[in-house]
């Protein structure tokens, strides 16, 4: 078994996210895109658990997707907030914290 | 000459021991007519004039009294006025010989000018304010003459000055007033600096500044440290006096009202720099070259004062002129030394009389012709002013020295002690005093041709009238003195047996005999009077002052240039030296500290705008921060 194919498309997933986040303007599809760089973690962290056979790199995935979850609890209501407020979801339009 | 002895006075005793009330009397009339307001106009005049005649009555009574103690010299301790560290001064009160005679030329003089002013005030709105500072001014003057240290000298010094300064401005809407005021305040506080570092050299080097203590320990100064008292000393008194090189403001102070120039600028406060040398005899009989200095300030403005005297058209300020020179030649008189104090307080208190007499009489002829003091727009007033008239030509006749009148005594007194000198300066000094006495004769002749004779040259419209009573009777009683002063100060009962206890008795050696001495000063008087009346009585006086003058008119016009020196000398490079540092301070100091913030805003304003507000932006700082981050871990574990 090779690492090269998972860890080629972890970071395939990964640069999909990460551009993803900078390029897109709906709140919606940038919080996707940010789930989808955890999932491409997860899948290195199980890759790498695999490969050296011990359970380590499983139990942190666990983890990340506990904490994944939380934060779309988190970030799904801010998105709520800020829709409700301003009648929409793009983050181009909350930009008030800056100089 | 027996030396002097700087034994502590008696305490005083009786009435004596009361003599604080010569100062708390004035200075509680002052304070009830400042504090009164209004409400005391009607009768603050009344109050002004009785407690400064209640001062000369008291002061009269303490001279009878001072008379039969021992050593004639009491000493009334009052309270500690400033006990801090080393220093311990002791407020309290010297009444001596000397003082005795200011304390009543300042009340007595002072009691006629009050009653003068009743009238010459009469229809000021602001009479009452006048009078509070007379009162002020005759307190600060009496706690000069009074005090038995330099630091009370020095507090009734500044008093004066204060007086001084707000009786200039008493007017002080006019410009001309007001810049009088800064003007004689400022050249006197220069003075003031003089006489305060000559109280800190005192306090430096002997502990204490009474003038027991000082005068007592005197001989174990070195010889340096004593000039340099002296000759700061004599910078006060050059300040407060007029004389050369800070003699411009007295003839400006003229500003402020008749009886203020009487009284303040020709009778008492410009006599305390004679006060103070003769006061701090004991300092100058162990310094020649202090003594030497204030001989030649002595000199050079009694003939400064008497050539500005010739040109002036001003009859205020011919009579300022003719103070600063008199009061040279009193300076002249107390720097010759023993031989010359008597003779020098003698032509003070004279001075003192006919002085005030001849401001008073020119504050009448003002009075009658509607303020104006253009001599040349006089002429004629013999007829219709005649009391004036006659108050006023004794008044001249006693300045000019005219035989057996006050000035003639006094005077020739200062001539005979500088030719006892017995030396080539005693010569050139008295050349000099006899040279201004032929210029005091010329320029008061002229004055007096001008004012009271020739023909009538009137301002249309201005009918002159003689001064009611009030301002006539203190002239009259003022004439009187320079009638008779002279000769029973000299003659009758000498000033020299009454001041014996503070200056020692001094035997005259006359090089020159007194007669001779007499006769070529009165000739030289009467060449004077004779060359004013070529010059002035038998030609038409215009009406305006010729414009086309020789260069020696000219300058004395300009008062020898006396403003003009003191500007580029000392006001210019001032000024200049204030625009340089305004120009450091703005560009310079403020240049660095507004840089620095102006610096520091500008790049904080410039960093900020990469604070966009948009995600993506910060998000993108996060991944190239990441990617660095893992580059360089890359770098380092690999290479």
């Amino acid at each position: 078994m090779t690492l090269t194919y998972y860890l080629v498309l972890a970071a395939i997933l990964f640069t999909i996210g990460a551009v993803g986040v900078l390029v897109r303007r709906n709140a919606i599809v940038v919080f996707m895109c940010i789930e989808l760089m955890l999932n491409s973690v997860n899948l290195t962290l199980v890759t790498f658990a695999r490969a050296t056979g011990t359970v380590d790199g499983q139990i942190m995935a666990f983890f990340v997707m506990v904490v994944a979850a939380a934060e779309v609890v988190v970030g799904l209501a801010i998105i709520m907030s800020i829709y409700r407020t301003r009648r929409s979801a793009s983050v181009d339009d909350a930009n008030l914290l800056k100089y | 000459m027996e030396t002097l002895s700087a034994e502590v006075p008696l305490p005083a005793e009786g009435l004596l021991g009361w003599s604080w009330l010569l100062i708390a009397l004035p200075l509680a009339g002052a304070a009830v007519l400042l504090l009164g307001g209004r409400r005391t106009d009607r009768w603050g005049h009344l109050l002004g004039t009785a407690t400064v005649a209640g001062a000369f009555l008291l002061a009269v009574l303490c001279t009878v009294q001072l008379a039969d103690v021992e050593g004639r010299s009491v000493d009334v301790d009052l309270f500690t006025f400033i006990s801090t560290g080393e220093l311990d001064v002791r407020a309290g009160l010297l009444y001596d010989p000397l003082s005795a005679v200011f304390v009543l030329l300042i009340t007595g003089v002072g009691s006629l000018i009050h009653v003068y002013s009743i009238g010459y005030m009469a229809h000021d709105p602001a009479r009452r304010r006048f009078f509070a500072y007379l009162n002020l001014f005759v307190a600060a003057m009496l706690l000069l003459v009074l005090g038995n240290s330099f630091v009370a000298l020095y507090v009734g010094w500044e008093g004066v000055g204060l007086a001084s300064y707000l009786l200039i401005a008493f007017w002080y809407t006019r410009p001309a007033a007001a810049t009088a005021a800064k003007k004689a305040f400022i050249m006197n506080r220069v003075g003031d600096v003089g006489l305060a570092l000559a109280i800190f050299v005192m306090f430096a080097q002997l502990g204490t500044t009474s003038y027991a203590g000082v005068f007592g320990s005197v001989g174990t100064l070195a010889g340096g440290t004593l000039t340099a008292i002296g000759l700061l000393l004599l910078l006060g008194a050059c300040g407060k006096s007029g004389q050369f090189p800070l003699q411009a403001w007295l003839p400006d102070a003229m500003e402020g009202p008749t009886p203020v120039s009487a009284l303040i600028h020709a009778a008492t406060m410009v006599t305390a720099g004679v006060y103070l040398i003769a006061r701090s005899a004991p300092i100058y009989d162990e310094t020649p070259t202090a003594r030497t200095v204030v001989l030649a300030v002595g000199a050079v403005t009694l003939l400064i004062g008497a050539i500005a005297g010739c040109a002036f058209d001003d009859i205020k300020k011919v009579l300022a002129y003719s103070t600063v020179s008199q009061i040279g030649y009193m300076f002249l008189a107390v720097g010759l030394g023993p031989a010359g104090y008597v003779a020098g307080l003698a032509h003070l208190l004279t001075h003192g009389f006919f002085k005030a007499g001849l401001f008073l009489g020119a504050g009448s002829v003002m009075h009658a012709m509607d303020d104006s003091v253009d001599m040349r727009r006089f002429g004629g007033l013999w007829k219709k002013l005649p009391v004036t008239f006659a108050t006023f030509g004794l008044g001249y006749l006693a300045l000019i020295g005219f035989p057996f009148l006050s000035g003639f005594y006094t005077k020739d007194a200062i001539i005979e002690a500088a030719l006892d000198r017995d030396d080539v300066w005693g010569w050139v000094l008295g050349g000099v005093a006899v040279l201004g006495a032929g210029l005091t004769a010329f320029y008061m002749t002229r004055l007096m041709l001008m004012t009271f004779f020739g023909r009538a040259r009137w301002e249309p419209g201005v009918h002159p009238h003689e001064s009611p009573s009030v301002m006539t009777v203190p002239m009259v009683v003022l004439s009187l003195g320079s009638i008779g002063a002279g000769f029973l100060l000299v003659k009758a009962f000498p000033l020299s047996d009454w001041l014996e206890p503070v200056f020692g008795e001094h035997e005259a050696e006359h090089v020159v005999a007194p007669l001779t001495v007499g006769l070529v000063v009165t000739a030289v008087m009467l060449v004077g009077v004779l060359a004013a009346w070529l010059f002035v009585g038998r030609r038409e006086v215009p009406d305006t002052a010729p414009v086309r003058v020789s260069p020696v008119t000219r300058a004395a016009r300009n008062a020898l240039y006396a403003d003009t020196i003191n500007e580029s000398l000392v006001m210019r490079p001032g000024q200049w030296l204030t625009r340089a540092l305004v120009w450091v301070d703005n560009r310079g100091v403020d240049g660095a500290v507004n840089g620095l913030a102006a610096g520091l805003g500008g790049s904080s304003s410039r960093l900020g705008r990469t604070q966009t507000g948009f995600v993506r932006t910060y998000a993108l700082s996060m991944l190239g921060g990441a990617v660095l981050v893992a580059g360089a871990l890359l770098a380092v574990t690999s290479g």
